[in-house]
């Protein structure tokens, strides 16, 4: 048997190593699962992990789906580090696609190089106003922004349906609860020819940047991690909940809106109901894996789209259900999470305490007693 | 009356499972842990129970199998924060994603297929009563079990020693540990029990309410449920009266179009998710209340020092 | 009854990562004596304790009770055997009832015999110690808690009764009545086990006491034959020099309160009720008085995490400043070091020169156009580590990692190195070596003498009596009127801390009922 021992000061190079060993661990179960489903799980494994990494248009694939990933959750890691748990960023993405693609229809046919600046603004804008609503019942009446922010999902999905229902539903689409097609001029430029990767990514790129400037050299970022490591201290120095709570709210709901526009103005290129993909919700993950910190939030959000990618070849190739995805990414959070006691623990084989023997002045705690 | 009656009969099916899932969560709060991932643990209790049902014939096989898969989940939750310390938050959320998948991932199979009507109990003379019969002899027996489950815990936190050793825990873990409880321990009971519930919450949806599979199908009652936790103040007895306030809303939704309303669909199914969040600023507006009800260590991490 | 001792250990070893609590300690306890356990904070006396009381188990050595091998697991165990424990951090539930408390901390079968509500009369009239079964503890004060605690320890009918530091928070007359009640017990055949750092009461309380320093057992002794100077020595292992207050004149008023009302917003909290003073430059004024009696809340009110209801109930050098935040408050010249070290005066996971960010004002600033100014802060640090002998690794280490003393003379250092007009220090010696409170004490002088306004809360009135100039005594939320310390004396402070708490909770029972 084995105990955990504390350690006296975290050991930092563990935040560093944990997504590692929980990826490791995450993919030895897979191997268990997959051999439970009756699959062969090592075709599986290169299916979902090595596969998407060899064509130029998996490759490119890697981006579409990174986008939103990274964009989302570069803004929900800074809320995550205040203590702010923003994780309805499902519904502000799809309040983003609404507004934004809104502009879009409002213009159509017409449009310029002004109207994807202009969508974007909106689409932001969108996602703070969904986002704005948990941020003032918690300010102003001490609700929960958990739940709050979470029952607005399922609000915003049913607005969506709502309006594709209605007002925005195609005049000449024969009734289907979809918007028109965007108008050229409404969609987002290629990022590579004859793929879907757009310029998601780069504005995605961009966010990781002033994310990383935010977080680690700016007054701010030092008054966030404060607030969310010990919000008693951040009161003694004066640092204002109000201002931090609202400040995230705002940055992450209008990343996730901006994250809904990309994804309306790129590869879907209409707002339909099915618009929401669980993006806001695999976002937690990415952040999480990302160890909360902008750079690592580049890489899990890119490790997170390639689960994605493999998820679809392994669902058509082996016939696997497409639900294997979640629980891949669900698998590996848990990890993540339950390894992270690392950081601050180690891991020491136990022996019984000796009670009533010979004086000793080492120290058998430490050492295994035998 | 009849559509009066059938609207009362559906606010019971359709409370019923909230009830389960929030009086799991109230004792798993009541403990100190908060578990978010009630929607997680509702929805393997779903699919656990309809795939056991179908397999055996038999609903007790289904309704055990549900509360297993519920109570395995919440297991696993004690593992991740309990044991090893993760951030409750967090492990919630994860829970919550993952009972998602690998309930889509098994419950594939069963897509398309259903169960028969689920029995509603039939006690001679009494349910024949007209109106009040059906009502209150002519439920079925999952909604008795729920009425008494709230019940017990009430009876158990208020009269019992180990319910004021529950509570004791959620209070200050550290005094419980140095007088000598076992904190770790009484905590996994919690969550498992809260689990069990959540898991029987589910079972009800998928073996009672639907009845059939349908991926995602606890549809945010997990969270509402937890919500209600909040606005019962951690008190069993306002649970039950929160769950069929919430009930009535649901049916008011299915029902509105016989009662003639003009109103859009997607506004509907709306309202259960916006009465869950005017319930929270209202019972939440008062912060000194809620630190008055609220157990003061819900969400802390415990590890013994020494 | 035989005349083995009551308790005996034999070459007890504990270990920590890192640290060695207690090493081969040995000594024994005799039927019906008051033993003291004496040392400093950090001598393993907490450690031993809780290996006895079965809380921690032993890494070596053997403890024997009554004669007879013993070797608890489980709290539960130890009270079986008749060893009772009163902690020094109260294991109590706020948010219950005296009786449900009581309830807690016995075995299930000790909980049914019969009916508890009129053994807890029984007892607390038998020991003179008055207890209310139905009230919740949250509205206790600090002394009527403990009265819970030893309550709920003679139920079990113990013989052997562990008291940890209980005196740190009662009034000197509630700790007349305390002495009384543990001779009484002892005359009846109880041991008692008194684990304390205060010399005068285990010269007076005590028959035999042994000495731990570094966790090692140095020396054992009959306390009522040494003098205090010889039992501090051997306690601290060296002669201290007490650093001495040097009357000057009292300059013009720096920090004025007055008429300052607040409602707590903390369940069982203090509201503040008309607090009215002053302090000159020059001056340090102390504030006397048992936990729990509206320090919190002032310290709230005075750093600003809490802001008065109009700005003009707390001005510093004349100007308004109610109204104002922390950071603004420090903007003027004002620092503050709150009691709580580990996450209310500093961020526990974040390193040092993180730390000294937190206080950045005029006299230390770490900001510059919105960003960290990370070298500012590392080289604040490391003069702070360096001017007060804080010991460290680097400035990068966590908070967390320094033990009790050492963070604490960073903090203090950090607030004190930035000249501060004001200085306000919650509790600035609590749980600190003697070596490092003298160098607190050292610096908080210097500071007045240089012209600053010292404010120091505190419950020790050791302190209060080395270093103030004025005391003055919070007691449910009043504030008494200030008075020259040489016209005190301890027994006078007192009066004003247990006195008037009666006289307050007897008017609010009555407004209540």
């Amino acid at each position: 048997m084995f105990k955990l021992v504390p350690r006296k000061e975290p050991l930092n190079a563990m935040l560093y190593a944990t997504p590692f060993i929980a990826l490791l661990l995450t993919i030895v179960a897979g191997f268990a699962l997959f051999s439970a489903l009756g699959k062969d799980p090592a075709q599986a494994m290169y299916l979902i992990f090595i596969k998407p990494l060899t064509s130029y248009n998996s490759l490119a694939e890697l981006l579409v789906k990174g986008a939103p990933l990274i964009l989302i959750a570069t803004g929900l890691a800074i809320g995550f580090r205040a203590g702010v748990w923003n994780i309805g960023a499902e519904g502000q993405f799809t309040i983003g696609a609404i507004t934004g693609g809104s502009v879009a229809l409002a213009f159509y046919p017409d449009g310029g190089f002004w109207l994807l600046p202009l969508m974007a603004l909106a689409g932001a804008l969108g996602g703070m106003a969904w986002a704005a609503i948990p941020a003032l019942l918690r300010t102003r009446f001490n609700a929960s922004e958990i739940l709050v922010s979470l029952m607005l999902v399922y609000v915003a999905t049913l607005l969506l349906s709502l309006l594709v229902h209605g007002p925005l539903r195609d005049p000449e689409g024969f009734n289907f609860p979809e918007s028109r097609l965007f108008q050229d001029s409404a969609l987002l430029p290629n990022l590579l020819d004859g793929t879907r990767a757009n310029v998601g990514f780069l504005v995605a790129l961009v966010a990781v940047g002033a994310a990383y400037i935010y977080i680690e050299r700016l007054i701010f970022g030092f008054q966030v991690k404060v607030m969310g490591q010990a919000p008693r201290a951040a009161r003694y120095a004066g640092f204002s909940e109000r201002r931090i709570v609202w400040s995230s709210f705002m940055i992450s709901g209008g990343l996730a809106g901006m994250a809904g526009l990309f994804e309306a103005a790129g590869p879907v290129g209409q707002l339909v109901p099915s618009l929401p993909v669980g993006y806001g919700f695999t976002a937690i993950i990415v952040a999480f894996l990302g160890r909360l910190h902008p750079v690592g939030i580049l890489f899990a959000g890119m490790l997170m789209a390639l689960t994605y990618i493999g998820g679809e070849t392994a669902q058509i190739e082996m016939s696997l259900p497409s639900a294997t995805t979640s629980v891949f990414q669900g698998m590996l959070l848990f990890f993540l999470l339950g390894a992270d006691v690392l950081v601050n623990f180690r891991l020491a084989r136990a022996g019984k305490p000796l009670v009533a023997t010979k004086p000793a002045a080492q120290s058998p705690a430490l050492e295994p007693a035998e | 009356m009849d559509l009066v009656l059938n609207i009362l009969l559906g606010v019971a099916v359709a409370a019923t499972p909230l009830v389960f899932a929030s009086i799991g969560e109230l004792i798993t709060e009541r403990s100190g842990v908060l578990n978010l991932g009630v929607e997680g643990m509702m929805v393997m209790g779903a699919i656990a129970a309809f795939a056991a049902t179908l397999a055996s014939g038999s609903y007790v096989v289904g309704i055990v199998a549900g509360a297993a898969a519920g109570a395995a989940m919440g297991a696993l939750f004690g593992l991740l924060t309990l044991s090893l310390m993760s951030n409750q938050v967090a492990t919630g959320l994860a829970l919550t994603l993952f009972g998602l998948g690998l309930s889509a991932l098994i419950g594939q199979q069963f897509a398309g297929a259903s169960l028969p009507q689920f029995p509603r109990v039939n006690i001679p003379v009494l349910t024949a009563i007209p109106f009040i019969g059906p009502l209150i002899f002519g439920q079925d027996a999952l909604v008795y079990l729920s009425i008494a489950l709230v019940l017990g815990v009430g009876w158990f936190l208020t009269k019992t020693r180990a319910g004021l050793i529950l509570r004791a825990t959620g209070e200050n873990h550290d005094a419980a540990h140095a007088i000598g409880y076992p904190v770790i321990g009484i905590r996994y009971l919690a969550v498992t029990f809260g689990g069990a519930c959540a898991g029987l919450g589910g079972a009800y949806l998928s073996l009672v309410q639907t009845p059939l599979w349908v991926e995602r199908m606890t549809a945010g009652r997990g969270w509402i449920a937890l919500a209600l936790v909040v606005f019962a103040s951690w008190k069993p007895l306002r649970v039950l009266g929160g769950a069929y306030l919430f009930g009535g809303i649901t049916i008011l939704q299915l029902h509105s179009q016989a009662l003639g309303l003009k109103i859009d669909a997607q506004i509907l199914s709306m309202l259960p998710y916006l009465a869950t969040i005017v319930v929270l600023v209202v019972i939440s507006r008062d912060a000194t209340r809620m630190k008055l009800n609220a157990p003061s260590c819900l969400g802390k991490v415990f590890y013994a020092t020494s | 009854m035989s005349d083995a001792p009551i308790l005996q250990l034999k070459n007890i070893t504990k270990t920590y990562p890192g640290v060695i609590a207690n090493e081969n300690v040995s000594f024994s306890i005799a039927r019906g004596e008051i033993h003291a356990l004496l040392g400093e904070n950090g001598a393993g006396k907490s450690t031993l304790v809780k290996m006895i009381y079965g809380v921690v188990k032993p890494d070596g050595g053997e403890m024997l009770f009554n004669g007879e091998p013993y070797a608890p697991a489980k709290p539960f165990e130890a009270r079986a055997k008749g060893v009772g424990m009163v902690f020094q951090h109260f294991s109590l539930f706020e948010a219950l009832s005296v009786r449900d408390n009581i309830a807690l901390g016995l075995s299930a079968a000790e909980a049914k015999k019969g009916d508890l509500k009129k053994r807890i009369v029984e007892v607390s009239t038998t020991y003179g110690l008055k207890v209310d079964p139905d009230r919740l503890v949250g509205t206790l004060s600090v002394g009527e808690r403990q009265r819970v605690e030893i309550v709920r320890c003679l139920l079990t009918e113990p013989k052997l009764l562990i008291m940890d530091e209980p005196t740190s928070v009662l009034t000197p007359q509630e700790v007349k009545v305390l002495f009384e009640t543990l001779r009484r017990l002892a005359s009846e055949g109880v041991s008692i086990l008194y684990i304390s750092h205060k010399l005068d009461e285990i010269r007076t309380l005590c028959s035999r006491a042994t000495v731990l320093r570094g966790g090692k057992v140095v020396g054992s002794c009959d306390p009522r034959q040494e003098t205090a100077r010889g039992l501090a020595e051997m306690m601290i292992g060296q002669t201290l020099s007490t650093p001495t207050r040097e009357t000057g004149e009292p300059g013009e008023i720096r920090l004025k309160v007055q008429e300052l009302f607040m409602e707590s917003d903390e369940q069982f909290g203090v509201d503040l009720e008309n607090i009215t003073f002053a302090v000159r430059a020059g001056e340090i004024l102390g504030i006397a008085g048992v936990a729990g009696n509206g320090q919190t809340e002032l310290m709230e009110a005075l750093i600003g995490e809490r802001r008065s209801r109009h700005a003009r109930h707390i001005q510093i050098d004349g100007i308004d400043i109610g109204h104002e935040g922390p950071r603004q408050r420090r903007a003027r010249g004002m620092c503050f070091a709150p009691e709580e070290r580990l996450g209310h005066a500093a961020v526990p996971g974040m390193s040092l020169w993180e730390n000294a960010i937190l206080c950045s004002g005029p006299g230390a600033d770490f900001a510059r156009g919105g960003f960290v100014r990370h070298r500012a802060a590392t080289r604040y640090a490391d003069k702070v580590v360096a001017d007060l002998n804080v010991k460290t690794a680097s400035v990068r280490s966590a908070a967390r990692s320094l033990s009790g003393g050492n963070l604490q003379k960073f903090i203090m250092g950090r607030e004190i190195l930035q000249q501060p007009k004001v200085l306000i220090a919650s509790q600035p010696t609590w749980g600190v070596d003697a070596g490092a409170a003298a160098a607190i004490h050292r610096v908080l002088l210097d500071l007045a003498k240089s012209g600053a306004a010292v404010l120091i809360i505190s419950q020790d009135l050791d302190e209060l009596f080395t270093i103030s100039t004025r005391i003055s005594v919070i007691a449910g939320g009043y504030l008494f009127p200030s008075q020259p310390t040489e016209e005190l004396t301890v027994e006078k402070l007192g009066l004003a801390m247990g006195g008037r708490v009666k006289e307050i909770a007897s008017a609010k029972e009555a407004t209540h009922v």
